[in-house]
């Protein structure tokens, strides 16, 4: 193999498994000194996430979120931008799709309510981020301050909306009525059983086939059109970018709206294909979250997927670990992921020298390439 | 006094690596003591590295290093200061906002409190300023100070700690012609005193004038030792690329015809609301070459970001082949391109390219909106590599890689790349900045040559360039620029670097700004009985 190809296998390959296993290896020792098991724990963690249908159910459902807001996330990375409102975006995007669907007549079909909820989402959520983008383009505010004070406006107006508009006659809880069962997104155990297969019932819908579909086109949209080319060409170096005529301002606006639509999707998956109404929170850590998966992902959609899916490991594995274990509460799974976004994240490249040094070392004789006079 | 005792610095036989670069190989060199030793060769020949080892930056791999007759294996530039090295570097290391006093003693304080440490340090320069002829403020903070000012303050820097060799780094790059010949002579001052100076440049000709004795580098390896007297710069240009190279720009008188770009009263203010060009007016007609001229930093860069619609202008206007622009009616950098004006900027690293990208995408930057890359939306990346691989052909960029990264070429090959996307659409108007900055004497031979042609064929050129060999061997007519105002015009026929220079540091009497080069075909000598208008 060509050291040029060596190298490449190590940083997309080799890194990023090694990283994690350092992660999982510091978890042990955290484990161990609270006096749990870790292959124990490894087990029921696993075993939670992949050992039974409902348990693989919940772990792609956890994963389509991630997909979501990491997607939304490496968007406005590509163009230089660090998107940190995707809790916000998130949230009022639930809100866009609740409204489509609870203001069109419950008597319409899926064919109808679908869509309006995924476009009431993209909406909703793109709008949110466009404010902090039109101050960061055109007022000069930075957009992780705005987009950071952008999440707790956002909770502000959920609050209120559900408390004060939405709340379902009757009802204490802040709550909207339930959705009209037309606008459910299928549950995939119910498209399987009109198959004829029989899965255990599980949150999964079909909204994690909306996320894949969303990477191919983000995937596309950044590395096949030109529109991705100017974006990128603004993350990488915006003076260069302006000299080439790219109109940065309006790059600001376009991806921002395009990140926040995506994260706004995260509703869809929440929402219209589980809760099946407007509730408070639904959308809790998964826009913080998107960063680490996006970070973990290299901003690159099939890296997004896999990192989501260990996110979404995690997320239920842990939950299944709390619920198993005694002396493991909720809590140790944060600790993981911290470790996991402490190892993949900022000491992304502590074995890189290393692994280049021992695996693909330089040889001798070989011509240097690309730097010819 | 033994044979070793003669030499200041006897390198021998030094050897690194970096990767797959050999950077130095078996690199000799013996540097007498109380001479000025220059040393040459283009871009990535070694020099750097080789003064970056004697320095203590980067250990060799192998070899020997002595000092004044005494060997060192220097780890950290501490240990070669301790043994007498000082070096100015290309780009200064100072503090702006600190005084010339506080700058030199800083590394070097003396104790916790200041007051006895300075009162020492300004002793001791005094009498290193009466010694060499080194006059500075010494309260003078940096920022109030010229370039060449700036440059005295670091070699006091470094005589300061006990140097008793000084490397330069390319110390005349910033320098106006007078201002150098300021430089040479505290050079001859420093040599008198027995300060062995060693001088990194590409200017053949300073070589030529300063140095006792030359070293040429080429691929790593010292290829050559000549004493000054016994070469010429026709052979020290061969040695360094290897073949004979043509120092004069072959080229027929131009014909200036009608104007492309008509410039009128141009003023440009930075973000901080400073005025960078003041009342600026010219003419650039089809088929000639206007040279700008001027000290790095005098607007040059505010003219070109400027007339092709990257920084605002905040008053006059600008024609460009029939389309006005001005304050408040701007054309933006692609309208301009898709009217046929193409620039290339000064700075490829900063403007010209987006090093992380392929050469491929960098060689698309301004025309990733070209209908015939784009199929509806698709960006079509097989045309994207076929159009790159076109550009490299014609330029000859090497190697001819779409795919290899654009920060893994040599600065030359950048060049050429950046040169080929702008000039092979066949612009009407080409602005040009810096061409051969950093780039290799072999290609700046074929660049100068692409300019030619393209003059040739009754396209406008517009070359700002801080070489003045460069202005004045390319252009058909040449403005000065000063402190952003037009300090002097000229035809390249009668321009000599003395001229140039004095209008580059506006000795001259001023001109009146809106007189174009049309009623003034006169020389440097009327210019300076110009009327002076208010």
């Amino acid at each position: 193999m060509k050291r040029d190809t060596r190298i490449t296998w190590i940083n997309r390959l080799l890194l990023p498994l090694l990283n994690i296993l350092t992660a999982f290896a510091v978890t042990a020792i955290v484990f161990w000194l609270i006096d749990v098991n870790p292959i124990e724990a490894a087990e029921v963690l696993l075993y939670g996430a992949f050992g039974y249908e409902e348990g693989i159910g919940y772990t792609i459902y956890y994963t389509t979120n991630f997909i979501f807001t990491g997607l939304a996330v490496a968007v406005a990375f590509h163009a230089g931008l660090f998107n940190i409102g995707g809790e916000g975006q998130a949230y009022v995007g639930g809100l866009g799709a609740g409204l489509a669907i609870l203001f069109l007549d419950p008597t319409l079909g899926a064919w109808v309510f679908i869509p309006a909820s995924i476009i009431g989402a993209l909406l909703f959520g793109g709008l949110w981020a466009l404010i902090p983008a039109y101050l960061q383009a055109y007022r000069g505010s930075h957009i992780v301050i705005t987009t950071i004070m952008f999440n707790f406006l956002a909770a502000s107006l959920m609050v209120y909306v559900m408390v004060h508009v939405l709340r379902e006659t009757g009802q204490m809880t802040p709550q909207s009525e339930l959705f009209p069962t037309n606008a459910w997104m299928p549950f995939v155990h119910d498209v399987a059983a009109g198959f004829g297969y029989s899965i255990e019932a599980s949150p999964l819908n079909l909204s994690v086939l909306l996320a894949l579909v969303c990477a191919v086109l983000v995937w596309f949209f950044l590395w096949q059109t030109r529109w991705g080319y100017a974006i990128r060409a603004t993350g990488k170096n915006g003076t260069a970018a302006v000299y080439g005529g790219i109109k940065p301002k309006r790059i600001i606006i376009v991806v921002m709206c395009i990140s926040g639509a995506l994260a706004g999707l995260v509703s869809v998956n929440e929402l219209v294909g589980y809760q099946h109404r407007l509730i408070m929170d639904f959308h809790l850590g998964y826009g913080f979250g998107g960063i680490a998966v996006a970070l973990m992902g290299r901003n690159h959609p099939l890296g997004i997927i896999v990192a989501a899916l260990l996110f979404g490991t995690l997320y239920q594995g842990g939950a299944e670990l709390a619920f198993e274990m005694s002396g493991i509460s909720r809590d140790i799974v944060v600790v993981m992921q911290g470790l996991v976004i402490l190892f993949c994240g900022a000491l992304e490249y502590m074995y890189r020298p290393w692994l280049i040094r021992n695996l693909a070392p330089v040889k001798q004789q070989e011509a240097p390439t690309g730097v010819t006079a | 006094m033994t044979m070793t005792d003669n030499f200041a610095i006897e390198l021998t036989d030094i050897d690194k690596r970096f990767g797959a670069v050999h950077a130095n190989n078996k690199v000799c060199l013996q540097v007498k003591r109380g001479n000025i030793h220059g040393i040459v060769g283009e871009n990535g020949a070694g020099k750097s590295t080789l003064m970056s080892i004697l320095y203590g930056f980067y250990q060799a791999d192998a070899g020997q290093i002595d000092v004044l007759g005494q060997a060192y294996t220097f780890t950290d530039s501490h240990q070669a200061i301790a043994a007498g090295i000082g070096m100015v570097h290309q780009h200064f290391m100072l503090v702006e906002n600190f005084t010339v006093l506080e700058n030199v003693i800083l590394g070097s304080e003396g104790g916790a409190l200041l007051a006895h440490g300075l009162a020492a340090a300004r002793k001791e320069l005094t009498r290193l300023g009466d010694e060499y002829g080194l006059k500075v403020d010494l309260d003078a903070t940096i920022d109030t100070l010229s370039v060449g000012l700036q440059q005295r303050v670091e070699i006091l820097k470094a005589l300061y700690k006990g140097a008793k060799i000084l490397i330069l780094d390319e110390p005349t790059g910033v320098l106006t012609p007078q201002e150098t010949d300021e430089l040479f002579r505290i050079f001859g001052a420093l040599k008198q005193q027995g300060v062995t100076i060693m001088l990194i440049t590409h200017k053949l000709r300073e070589i030529m004038s300063i140095t006792d004795q030359v070293s040429v580098m080429r691929a790593g390896q010292m290829v050559a030792h000549r004493d000054t007297q016994a070469t010429s710069r026709e052979e020290l240009a061969e040695l360094m690329v290897g073949r004979k190279v043509l120092l004069q720009v072959n080229k027929k008188p131009g014909n200036g015809r009608a104007p492309l770009l008509k410039v009128k009263r141009l003023s440009v203010s930075d973000n901080q609301g400073i005025e960078r060009l003041k009342d600026v007016s010219f003419e650039l007609r089809a088929g000639e070459v206007l040279g700008v001229a001027g000290v790095s930093g005098n607007g040059q860069t505010e003219l070109l970001e400027a007339l092709s619609g990257i920084v605002p202008m905040t008053s006059g206007t600008i024609e460009v082949l029939g389309f006005k622009m001005d304050a408040k009616h701007p054309l933006t950098p692609d309208r301009l391109r898709e009217l046929g004006l193409a620039h290339v900027p000064e700075d490829r690293h900063r403007m010209g390219l987006i090093t992380d990208f392929s050469a491929s995408e960098s060689a698309l930057l301004g025309y990733h909106t070209d209908p015939k890359i784009n199929s509806g939306i698709w960006l079509s990346n097989r045309k994207v590599e076929a159009n790159c691989q076109a550009l490299m052909q014609s330029f000859d960029v090497r190697p001819a890689d779409p795919h290899l990264k654009s920060a893994n070429f040599s600065g030359g090959n950048q060049q050429k790349l950046i040169l080929a996307r702008e000039m092979e659409r066949n612009p009407e108007v080409l602005l040009i900045g810096q061409p051969t900055r950093g780039v290799d004497i072999g290609a700046i031979e074929f660049i100068h040559q692409r300019i030619i042609d393209m003059r040739d064929a009754g396209k406008a050129v517009l070359l700002v360039s801080v070489e003045l060999d460069e202005i004045m061997s390319v252009s058909d007519r040449i403005i000065v620029l000063c402190d952003g105002e037009i300090s002097g015009r000229i035809d390249a026929a009668d321009a000599d670097e003395r001229t140039l220079g004095m209008m580059m540091a506006n000795a001259l009497d001023p001109i009146d700004p809106l007189q174009t080069m049309d009623d003034q075909h006169a020389s440097s000598g009327q210019a300076s009985s110009q009327e002076t208008q208010a």
